[in-house]
């Protein structure tokens, strides 16, 4: 068998073993690397800083590769290679002996030759090492500075806010990003940055970095001075070639070992791959054509020499502390006789620049900034030469429409690659759909991969399945699965129509074959939302947190949250859930909708835990469903100063009125007594903000992963008109949004917007205001607690055990310790 | 991975079951649904399939996160395949063979099941 030693244990190292492996390659590997721990994903370094550990980080974790026959040996540097007797040698003495060496050292920080770096308070940024000591000098000052304004620098300017530090940004370029944005595009992204607090300062030479033992501050060349306590270095990469330059391996003048089209080096068992090869006097700082180069060796390796390194396309698409950022093909325009058409929106934030070659044909390359949405379309047409329209200004001036984008993805040429993590091309997919009767995204992910990787490709696969499918004849509805052929909207009425109250009974009529995870639950959900009738009594279609009434967390045990409306409590409550907590050994944690949060509660412990609760005077806080959860609320007029108006009073009751309401999407809201808004009732589905005269309602609103503002439905109601209007709200997104959609979203689609809304829920333009009141006043009085009914009945109890047929528990729950709790351990510790 | 090594040594084919558990009443077991039985320090998800008028049975671990829960799992069909949907993250798997269905996970160790005189038993390699 071949022996194969990988020097360097990085990101690039560690692909090379996992291709090798999947590929079946027979071969001993060993791995040489000179950090502490296994491979970690350098490019989320600064997930550090939002609580993910080293741990998180890691590739793989170390018994990954004894399972896969790796040998690898971690804080051991490789500091000689023997060509001849095809040996290395560590820094420990030890040697190997190797068929084929890979070497994938990767690179290390530059760091400029300036007067002072030597200074305490003076880092670098690549290793969980360099981050671990940012972090603890970090909590000792309070100003800093990234020398480098590209885009590692600004990773590292992100990691200083996180920090909570004052941040400067240090560029000599008269730009940020300099390789990627022109100067509009930087003027841009600088003021998103001083939005969040980070200060640019461009066209600095540093002269010296001034201090005494530890530094305080940046002298530049023009005379100014910035003072800072911590400077982090992020001024580019140095390839790691020194093991290969004393081993007489050809490397660049600049750094870097020269490799061929096969990755090889002038020795032809060496190969060099990442950040430390030089193709074609390139070296590449992307994770992504390391791994294309990693994937290149190990084919050969396995035997295969038709697939070589042809250069890599360095586009990038990223967000950058919340600012998306795309460049892509020749971005700045230095193609001969190019045009560049831009469009610039400061107010929003927005610049979007295309370069079009010379004979006005196809699009070269261009620049996104603040809206990046047509970044993978944009860069598939200047990838593929494709046409242009005839107003190619039209592609960033006209306001992106919902069908443009598909209608851009029908002209894409079979060879446009669109999964770039497996190197799907759209002619790839399109066979599957025309050829292998795929029908389903599902389906196509599963025969191709594509978007299994970063997922960044989803939209385009499904705009190309849709496309590909009409033309095939298909009419693409959207039905919820295959079982039923029906949307969300027209199950619901079929619902409150025929008078249906079970799963089963919709199945047999409406639908077909035997219902799955997206039906059942969508169903369960129609059907509480329509009657409003308890939930465990069709308990097997529900998903498993409205099965068991609790949320299902890592390792399989329970939280509990009982309902707190209006985040109002009394002492007596606050001492009954710290005893009862305390009782079952639960993890207690105060939730962002202003209530307390149980972990680590066992099935079995849950109707136990309830009935403790109850008879302390608690409800079910509907945390577990697709339902109204919290009402939060400020202090208002009863204490503040400022209130205007009683908003706890008001919160609760808002709350105690909804409470149980099952919705497509959860449901949070708000009431704020008074202008200042501290119960934030603009980022929730409804939220109520107290002026002199009443309340201002404020609908569709959103935290998560998209913010979005609520919109103002109408000022100055008295509270009963406010209570009618919300009514009518929810039912009517009760009944008309698609599965899963949470208001904000829903809105988003809807046609007309909040004109139209407002017409139907204030105007009541369709007629069915009154209609829509009666629903939700049915659904109210239908209310009921689901944890009271289910432990008062000994036969809905016993549906929360662990063993069927034993009263044991699950042996295989374990526990860690973190700050005096408890918490589960890691996911792939078992 | 000892745990999957475990409770694939149960596993075994129609024709070579050592042991038929008993492992309990098919009153006990929800409609269209699962229930955990433990067996030896094993724990296999149990199905009653009713709609089918089917029963099945596979390990309850999901090996996408090594998480013992698959008995709590929807099921349901894809095509005329019987499946059960991990509740944590809806990775599907058949319920005749233990394959993945939407995606690339290992697959599931099953067991034969049999009901007789209104229990239900499980074929075990010993």
């Amino acid at each position: 068998m071949k022996r194969i030693i990988v020097v360097g244990n990085g990101m690039v190292g560690y692909k090379f073993c996992e291709k090798l492996r999947k590929q079946g390659v027979a071969a001993e590997v060993i791995v040489y690397g000179e950090e502490p721990r296994p491979a970690y994903d350098r490019v989320h370094l600064t997930s550090f800083f939002s609580g993910k550990t080293a741990e998180d980080l890691l590739m793989a974790p170390a018994s990954w590769y004894a399972e896969h026959h790796i040998v690898l040996h971690t804080g051991e540097l490789v500091t000689e290679i023997d060509r001849q007797q095809k040996t290395i040698t560590t820094h420990t003495g030890k040697t190997d002996r190797y068929d084929y060496l890979v070497l994938a050292t990767g690179s290390s920080p530059f760091v400029p030759n300036v007067k002072g770096v030597e200074r305490d308070g003076v880092f670098v940024y690549r290793t969980i090492e360099d981050l671990n000591q940012i972090i603890d000098y970090g909590k000792k000052v309070t100003r800093a500075a990234v020398l480098g304004g590209g885009l590692l620098g600004l990773e590292a300017g992100k990691a200083l806010v996180d920090l909570g530090l004052e941040t400067h940004i240090v560029e000599f370029a008269p730009r940020l990003m300099p390789r990627q944005l022109d100067e509009q595009g930087s003027v841009i992204l600088q003021h998103k940055l001083s939005q969040l607090g980070i200060a640019v300062h461009l066209n600095k030479s540093t002269k010296e970095i001034a201090g005494n033992g530890k530094l305080d501050g940046l002298e530049f060349v023009d005379g100014s001075f910035l003072p800072i306590e911590m400077l982090v270095i992020s001024a580019g990469i140095r390839p790691r070639d020194e093991v290969a330059k004393g081993c007489g391996l050809e490397v660049h003048p600049r750094g870097g070992v020269v490799v061929n089209d096969f990755l090889q080096t002038n020795d032809e068992n060496i190969f060099a791959i990442g950040e430390v090869a030089v193709h074609n006097n390139m070296v590449y700082g992307l994770v992504a054509p390391g791994y294309e180069m990693a994937d290149i060796v190990v084919r050969q390796i396995a035997g295969d020499f038709s697939k070589t390194f042809q250069g890599f396309d360095m586009s990038t698409k990223l967000k950058l502390m919340g600012v998306d950022v795309g460049s892509f093909g020749d971005a700045l325009g230095e193609t001969p006789g190019c045009i560049p058409i831009a469009f610039q929106d400061k107010h929003n934030g927005v610049y979007k620049r295309i370069n079009i070659s010379a004979d006005g044909k196809y699009l070269l390359g261009g620049i996104l900034v603040g809206d990046a949405k047509q970044y993978n379309l944009f860069h598939q047409m200047a990838a593929n030469k494709m046409a242009l329209p005839a107003q190619p200004e039209s592609l960033i001036i006209g306001a992106p429409g919902k069908g443009e984008e598909g209608a851009g993805v029908k002209n894409l040429p079979d060879s446009a690659q669109i999964c770039a993590c497996e190197n799907i091309t759209k002619g790839d997919l399109v066979f599957q759909i025309t050829e292998k009767g795929v029908k389903t995204l599902d389906d196509l992910k599963r025969s191709t991969k594509a978007c299994t990787g970063c997922g960044g490709c989803t939209p385009m696969v499904n705009d190309i399945l849709k496309i590909t499918l009409e033309s095939l004849g298909h009419t693409v509805k959207k039905s919820i699965c295959e079982h039923f052929d029906y949307t969300r909207q027209e199950l619901y009425d079929i619902v409150k129509i025929k008078n249906i109250k079970t799963y089963d009974a919709l199945l047999d009529s409406h639908g077909k074959g035997d219902g799955c995870e997206v039906c059942k639950p969508l169903v369960a959900s129609l059907l509480a939302s329509a009657w409003n009738e308890l939930i465990v009594s069709q308990a097997t279609i529900q998903d498993t947190n409205d099965r068991f009434l609790a949320n299902i967390q890592r390792g399989g045990t329970y939280s509990v949250v009982p309902r707190i409306a209006g985040g109002e409590i009394t002492p007596q409550k606050l001492m009954a859930i710290g005893r009862i907590a305390e009782k079952y050994g639960l993890y207690t944690k105060i939730t962002g909708g202003q209530r307390i949060d149980m972990f680590g509660a066992r099935v079995d412990q849950l109707p136990e835990i309830w009935e403790e609760l109850i008879d302390e005077g608690f409800e079910s806080g509907h945390a577990y469903g697709k339902a109204l959860r919290t009402i939060k609320s400020c202090v208002g007029s009863t204490w503040c100063r400022y209130g205007v108006q009683d908003s706890v009073s008001f919160a609760i009751y808002i709350e105690d009125r909804y409470k149980g309401l099952r919705a497509p999407h959860k449901l949070k809201g708000a009431v704020s007594g008074c202008i200042r808004e501290c119960a934030e009732a603009q980022s929730k589905d409804f939220g109520i903000i107290a002026t002199e005269k009443g309340w201002n309602l404020y609908v569709c609103g959103n935290g998560g992963s998209r913010p979005q503002h609520a919109k103002l439905l109408v000022t100055d109601v008295d509270t009963e008109t406010c209570v009618k209007l919300v009514d009518r709200f929810l039912m009517f997104y009760i009944r008309t949004a698609d599965p899963l959609t949470r208001t904000a979203t829903w809105l988003n689609k809807m046609e007309g917007g909040l004109e139209y809304l407002r017409d139907v829920i204030v105007n009541d333009s369709l007629g069915i205001g009154e209609a829509l009141e009666k629903e939700m006043a049915e659904l109210i009085a239908n209310y009921a607690c689901e944890w009271k009914k289910v432990v008062e009945d000994p036969a809905l109890r016993a549906q929360f055990k662990h063993f069927i047929n034993e009263d044991s528990t699950d042996s295989t729950l374990s526990f860690v310790e973190m700050r005096g709790q408890k918490c589960p351990p890691d996911w792939n510790k078992k | 991975m000892e745990l999957l090594n475990d409770i694939r040594s149960l596993a075994t084919t129609e024709s070579d079951i050592k042991v038929w558990y008993k492992a309990a009443r098919t009153i006990d077991f929800p409609e269209n649904g699962g229930a955990c039985v433990k067996y030896k320090d094993q724990q296999i998800a149990v199905f009653n399939f009713s709609r089918r008028n089917e029963w099945y049975a596979c390990q309850n671990l999901c090996p996408h996160k090594m998480q013992m829960v698959l008995s709590r799992g929807m099921i349901g069909s894809a095509g005329e395949e019987p499946k059960v949907a991990c509740p944590f993250h809806k990775k599907t798997f058949s319920l005749r063979n233990g394959e993945c269905i939407n995606a690339t996970e290992e697959k599931l160790a099953v067991f034969p099941v049999k009901v007789e005189d209104g229990f239900v038993y499980i074929g075990f390699a010993r």
